[in-house]
């Protein structure tokens, strides 16, 4: 049978198959071990992914008393967010919305140079999926063995096999289940609460939930998450363009494939034996000759398996490669192209990065410790008194994001002779008052600001609440209004 | 409708008939197991119609075999916090008023008590945040008629004005035009004294000696020489900048000749006793406390 009518007799049999079945079965996927440098590169990434995943709730760091000794703990309850050095408060929360824009930038980037790199090496579902085939494969051995076995009839070893892979998984599954609420709680208080029985009852659900997924995603979906639960593989091409290095299949090389020794003046064949080597060490079960589709994750597995079978064969590696589709559209023509990762959709992503990474940084080093927060009274707006004065009420909020109590010298500027008293404290009113903030505390009091109406050219006044520490002299402040009634004669005697 | 359903040249599949803009969709099949996890779905949605209240029948509806209601959640919610309430207002009551602002944590408790109930029943007569109405006093402001400490504000709030409880704030100025007192030229001097001295409305070459006789004969005696009040009748503060009915000099005149007497409830019956202490730590804190 010649090449073609065995692909289109192919072809029929899948259209049977879609003409029959609403439904399709899932084809199991017995990816076969690999070697080589695109697999150690793959094993460096997972173990130092993996590494910082389960130590990192472990790391600690010194805060100065009564703080949290965790290096990265985002603590719900109390609602801080602690990162080595900094603390971030629920106000900072629009640092995350930075974080993300940058991150999704940086993946566009990144996207757009070498391709599905984040599919392939460094994202969770690769990553716990290839930690758990590596477990498959080392209990019930390689692809061969596998499919064998579970083609014959359940035996004793098979189940004593699948059982201890289970439950490896499931151990495995359980351990980032847990590691992932240590970052939500403290972990060396957690470990000893989670089995005496004493943690709140969130963190047994979130473990059980994270252990489920854990197990579920990376033992059972696998490359299903990739091909239907994933968005991500469905508009990542939108960065992809002729420039983009990608794993590819030099098509002018191998094409015609053909099994058997190459002779001369026999039929024609390119460099491609047709060993399907590519197609059992892909982790989704795709041929990638068949060129850049979605279920590919970008790993390069096939790299490593081709360029076993072209050293053998005595041929040029690199028949499956990492190229761009312009450099190989070049090299069919005979042509030289050279790589070009300065174009303008990458100069627009990095530009973009660069204005992002810039902001997030200078947000973050300009971060003051000291807010604050003038909420004016609404109801009344202003009260006249018997002396023919105005008062407005003011709310205040002094955040003290620092590690140390702090005492600032509070003024008003805008509203000549104002005179400020805290209601319920000091009555006698004075132009400047002390106020205190406990460190990491919000301070919370209602001013009263009194002043003649003579002041007041308007029913408006803009005033500034200027907050000053008092040991750092670094100063907050705060526009706000003083309001009156227009025209208003209190002041007249 | 899909109508032109064809074959794909590329892949061999069909496709499904429906045509965007020229691009046209492969009819792949879904996997099975996106199905079964359909049907859980909707397995799980019938255990969650026996368990819960779900099916509505004729007058009533089917309650769910697990007991689920939130109106008896809501209940107990209300139950646990009452509860959790009546340990800080039992302190709020037993406790003086030094004593409880000496307490941060109680005091926040009783200052929130006092806001919510300042707003359900203080609010419609004096205004939200004590700015005060024509004829309901401005609390925010300090001008007192019965005294701005804490102890009197209790007093006034838990007995009232005028009110008819016992030990009510009580007093009546005399009906000075309507019982025939004064006449109404001699209300108008006295208006006019009032006017130019306490209301500060002098006019250059007024002569207001008539009134300020009248005033000495009659008013004095409550509202003092100056015009300062006498917070032990309720008798208002002349010389100030806000009066209680209005900055108009027909104010005068009409209160001269019929006074209007304000009547405040008396609250013991509707709060209390640690409520009203927490509502007097709320009007006391709005900035006219003495």
């Amino acid at each position: 049978m010649s090449r073609i009518s065995k692909v289109e007799s192919r072809l029929r049999t899948e259209q049977d198959a879609v003409q029959h079945h609403l439904y399709a079965d899932r084809l199991r996927i017995y990816p076969k071990s690999v070697r080589g440098p695109v697999r150690r590169i793959k094993w460096a990434i997972l173990i130092a992914c993996l590494t910082i995943y389960y130590v990192l709730p472990w790391v600690r760091w010194h805060r100065g008393p009564n703080q949290p000794t965790q290096a990265v703990l985002l603590d719900l309850s109390t609602q801080r967010f602690y990162f080595f050095g900094l603390e971030l408060w629920p106000q900072d929360i629009w640092l995350l919305a930075g974080i993300l824009i940058m991150a999704a930038v940086s993946l566009f980037l990144v996207t757009s140079l070498i391709g599905r790199v984040w599919c392939g090496y460094t994202c969770p579902q690769t990553v716990w999926t290839d930690l758990f085939m590596w477990i498959e494969r080392e209990i019930e051995g390689d692809r061969n063995e596998r499919m064998t076995r579970d083609a014959a009839p359940l035996n004793s070893d098979t189940i004593w096999k699948k059982f201890l892979k289970h439950s490896i998984w499931l151990t495995i599954a359980f351990w980032t289940g847990g590691a992932w609420i240590m970052y939500f709680v403290d972990a060396p208080s957690v470990t000893v609460d989670f089995w005496t029985g004493d943690a709140a009852t969130p963190v047994y659900v979130f473990t059980g939930l994270f252990t489920l997924t854990t197990y579920g995603l990376a033992g059972w979906a696998r490359e299903q998450v990739c091909t239907y639960m994933c968005p991500w593989p469905r508009f990542q091409a939108a960065m992809l363009d002729d420039q983009s290095f990608t794993v590819t299949y030099q098509a002018w090389r191998g094409e015609p494939r053909a099994r058997g020794k190459r002779v001369e003046g026999g039929p024609a064949a390119g460099d491609c034996v047709d060993c399907n080597l590519c197609v059992t060490v892909c982790p989704t079960g795709i041929d990638i000759r068949d060129g850049i589709q979605l279920e590919c994750i970008n790993c390069g597995l096939c790299m490593d398996a081709c360029n076993h079978v072209m050293e053998r064969t005595g041929q040029p590696k690199g028949l499956i490669a990492w190229d761009t589709l312009a450099r190989q559209a070049a090299k069919q023509a005979g042509k030289v192209e050279p790589i070009r990762f300065f174009r303008p959709r990458t100069m627009i992503y990095l530009s973009a990065l660069t204005i992002a990474v810039t902001g997030l940084t200078t947000a973050l080093l300009t971060r003051s410790t000291l807010g604050l927060s003038v909420l004016r009274d609404r109801a009344p707006l202003f009260v006249p008194l018997a002396d023919g004065s105005l008062r407005n009420g003011y709310t205040f909020k002094i955040v003290n994001k620092s590690q140390t109590n702090g005492a600032y010298d509070l003024s008003i500027s805008g509203l000549p002779d104002a005179k400020m008293a805290i209601a319920e404290g000091d009555p006698t009113p004075s132009s400047t008052l002390r106020v205190s903030g406990s460190s990491d505390e919000v301070e919370t009091f209602r001013l009263l600001v009194t002043a003649r109406p003579a002041a007041l050219t308007d029913g408006s006044m803009p005033v500034d609440f200027i907050l000053r520490d008092t040991t750092s002299g670094a100063q907050t402040v705060y526009h706000s209004v003083f309001m009156g009634p227009p025209g208003y004669a209190g002041g007249a005697r | 409708m899909p109508t032109k359903i064809e074959k794909d040249a590329v892949s061999g599949r069909d496709t499904t008939g429906h045509e965007w803009d020229g691009i046209k969709e492969l009819d792949t099949p879904l996997p099975k197991w996106w199905l079964y996890t359909f049907y859980a779905c909707i397995g799980i949605a019938f255990v969650i119609f026996f368990l819960y209240p779900s099916i509505p029948y004729g007058p009533g509806y089917w309650h769910g075999v697990m007991g689920y209601s939130q109106r008896k959640m809501v209940d107990a919610e209300v139950a646990k916090l009452t509860a959790i309430r009546k340990v800080s207002l039992d302190k709020i009551g037993s406790l003086s008023f030094e004593q409880i602002k000496a307490d941060p944590q109680l005091l926040e408790v009783a200052m929130t008590d006092g806001r919510i109930t300042f707003a359900e029943n203080c609010q419609p007569c004096h205004g939200a945040g004590g700015g005060g109405h024509i004829g309901y006093p401005a609390l925010a402001a300090g001008s007192w008629l019965w005294g701005g400490t804490l102890d009197d504000i209790q007093q006034t709030v838990t007995h009232g004005i005028r009110s008819g409880d016992d030990d009510a704030r009580n007093s009546a100025m005399p009906h000075f035009g309507a019982d025939g007192l004064l006449k109404p030229a001699e209300i108008q001097q006295v208006a006019d004294f009032v006017w130019s001295t306490f209301y500060g409305h002098k006019t250059e070459g007024q002569d207001v000696s008539a009134g300020a006789k009248i005033f000495a004969e009659n008013c004095i005696a409550c509202h003092g020489e100056n015009g300062e009040g006498n917070r032990v009748v309720g008798a208002p503060r002349l010389n100030s900048h806000i009066h209680l009915y209005g900055d108009a000099r027909e104010t005068i005149v009409a209160q001269v000749t019929l006074p209007r007497q304000g009547v405040m409830p008396n609250w013991n019956h509707r709060l209390d006793p640690a409520t009203i202490k927490a509502v007097t730590l709320y009007v006391h804190a709005l900035g006219g406390g003495e």
